[in-house]
């Protein structure tokens, strides 16, 4: 049976209570936004990158607690790492996403996404996955525009 | 005589003994779709089975059983609704928003021209607010709203400098939001002195009392079978006779041309016009069934108890909660029927939702297709419960004992 426990880790709801970096960024930083049209959950996305490094994010939006504790554990997980390792997260998370067997669920490689490992609960919801990717989807999409 | 007992009505549907997340069915979204009572599945089944053929120009005696069906649901709706002209203002359409689409493409593009307005109110639902716009973006028609106060009902108190250049009106009987019940009779007065025609979406309002569309006198009504605990793929349309004859074809095909040739067409008259390719002859026998089975209820019995439902929820909810649990829409049951929107403290409505399903409860979380409403009251959401002829006390029972897990959960 599914827990809501394994759904509203208390590390989610410590993210959703007090979400990290929330705000706005001046230009030059990049701003993206992200809609979930049906349910109505919202991320604003503001990235300054500097040498190939994400100096600073911040997040403004709105939503249910899954989307907004998503967006909080990004926002840590990524702060000043390199596009490079940015990418590799995105994409480990994306994975963590998936309902396919072949996904490794193994705790070592758990332990190696660090607190987003949290929101591996979230793929026993499946129409609650989307509630979780919106904000990654929206980094990545904030990345493709940044300026080359 | 109609007789009423919920109890009975739950008996009817086998859907009440599911277990869900080990808790009985509490099943409190009727607002989007209604369960089907066991009767209205055996005609779906009985016309499948005996009497399946094509409707219309059949000789052989299936296809006269199928057309009598059919034509035996258009009798009833006529009758249900109490409409002047009898079974042929009612047009068949997939649900209410093709009923609103045919209404917008049909008449609103044939009779309405850039500079004339459409008044509608900011409690409306997507399907009678979209096809207006694209009307305006086609035929440069004025698209105006009638707003709602902080009392969640609408503010009449400028009509009529709303009303002024207005050539129809459309209004929902019933917000599917804020339950809040709109004194159509008094606007359609308010509309016809103006020179406009009105408009019902009776999508919420149908199933739960009665609607006589010459009592309230209104021009066009539009519903769903499957809020009224019939099937999906129905709705109607009715209008006055005069209306559909005035209204070109919506869509083209077989069964609404009266002749072809390899020069053009002519078209049938009201209601085959607008009713091309073959129609959903069980959905039909279902909805047959189903008005049948309200009939049988009684709706003055069917509004009397919603209400009583609803006061009760009303008042366990504020007792219960207090400011935790804001309730989005009229506080009391006057003018006010079983829809209850809630704004959760703290706890976003799909994590009420998704809480409730642990327990067996179902409602609604989300914009409920009514966008600018949501705006009007800074909202991105509710959480939306909705009973039906269908709920019990024991349902509300269930939904507190759940919000209150939400509550405690999220802190």
């Amino acid at each position: 049976m599914n827990s809501l426990d394994d759904l509203y880790r208390e590390i989610i709801l410590d993210h959703y209570r007090t979400p990290r970096n929330r705000g706005e960024l001046p230009p030059p930083a990049v701003r993206v936004e992200g809609f979930n049209p049906l349910c109505g959950d919202e991320i604003v996305v503001h990235l300054a990158v500097t040498d190939g490094v994400i100096a600073d994010i911040k997040l403004t939006g709105q939503g249910c607690s899954i989307s907004q504790a998503s967006s909080s554990l990004m926002s840590a997980a990524v702060k000043g790492k390199s596009l490079e390792q940015v990418r590799a997260v995105i994409s480990s998370f994306k994975q963590l996403m998936t309902l396919e067997e072949s996904v490794d669920q193994s705790p070592a490689n758990l332990r190696s996404l660090g607190e987003i490992a949290a929101l591996q609960g979230v793929v026993k919801f499946p129409v609650r996955i989307k509630c979780a990717t919106l904000a990654w989807n929206t980094l990545a999409q904030a990345l493709d525009e940044l300026p080359s | 005589m109609a007789t009423f007992d919920a109890r009975m009505v739950r008996g009817d549907i086998a859907q009440f003994n599911r277990v869900i997340n080990n808790h009985p069915l509490t099943y409190l979204d009727s607002g989007a779709t209604t369960l089907p009572p066991r009767t209205v599945l055996e005609a779906m089944n009985r016309y499948y089975e005996l009497h399946h053929a094509n409707v219309h120009r059949g000789v052989y005696q299936t296809a006269a059983e199928a057309t009598a069906i059919y034509e035996g649901a258009r009798e009833a709706v006529a009758t249900f609704i109490n409409a002047p002209g009898g079974a042929e203002e009612v047009v068949f359409t997939k649900n209410a928003t093709e009923a609103f689409n045919l209404l917008a493409k049909s008449w609103g593009a044939s009779q309405l021209k850039s500079g004339d307005v459409v008044l509608l109110s900011e409690m409306e639902h997507h399907a009678n607010i979209v096809p207006w716009f694209q009307l305006r973006e086609s035929h440069g028609i004025e698209v105006r709203f009638i707003g709602v106060g902080d009392d969640f009902r609408l503010d009449l108190s400028n009509l009529d400098e709303l009303l002024r250049g207005v050539k129809l009106v459309s209004l929902t009987g019933m917000s599917n939001v804020l339950g809040t019940i709109n004194p159509i009779k008094d606007l359609a007065r308010a509309a016809h002195a103006a020179g406009a025609l009105i408009a019902l979406d009776g999508a919420q309002s149908v199933a739960h009392s009665a609607t006589d569309v010459q009592d309230l006198d209104v021009d066009f009504l539009a519903f769903s079978a499957h809020k009224m605990l019939g099937p999906t793929g129905i709705g109607v349309l009715w209008a006055r006779r005069e209306l559909l004859e005035a209204m070109p074809p919506f869509l083209g095909g077989g069964g609404m041309i009266a002749d072809v040739s390899v020069n053009g067409f002519t078209f049938a008259p009201p209601p085959a016009r607008f009713e091309a390719g073959t129609p959903p002859i069980a959905e039909a026998a279902g909805l047959l069934a189903a008005v049948r089975y309200m009939s049988s209820l009684g709706m003055a019995n069917v509004a009397a108890h919603e209400a009583d439902l609803t006061a009760d929820a009303l008042t366990r909810l504020a007792g219960t909660f207090g400011e935790r649990v804001r309730i989005i829409g009229p506080s009391n049951v006057v003018d006010r029927g079983g829809v209850i929107s809630l704004d959760v403290q703290g706890v976003h409505p799909h994590d009420v939702s998704q809480v409730l399903d642990q327990h067996g409860v179902c409602i609604r979380p989300g914009h409920h297709c009514a966008k600018p409403l949501m705006k009007r009251f800074g909202l991105s959401a509710t959480a939306r419960v909705s009973f039906g002829p269908y709920s019990l006390v024991q349902d509300t029972d269930a939904l507190l004992e759940a919000l209150a897990d939400a509550v405690s959960m999220f802190g």
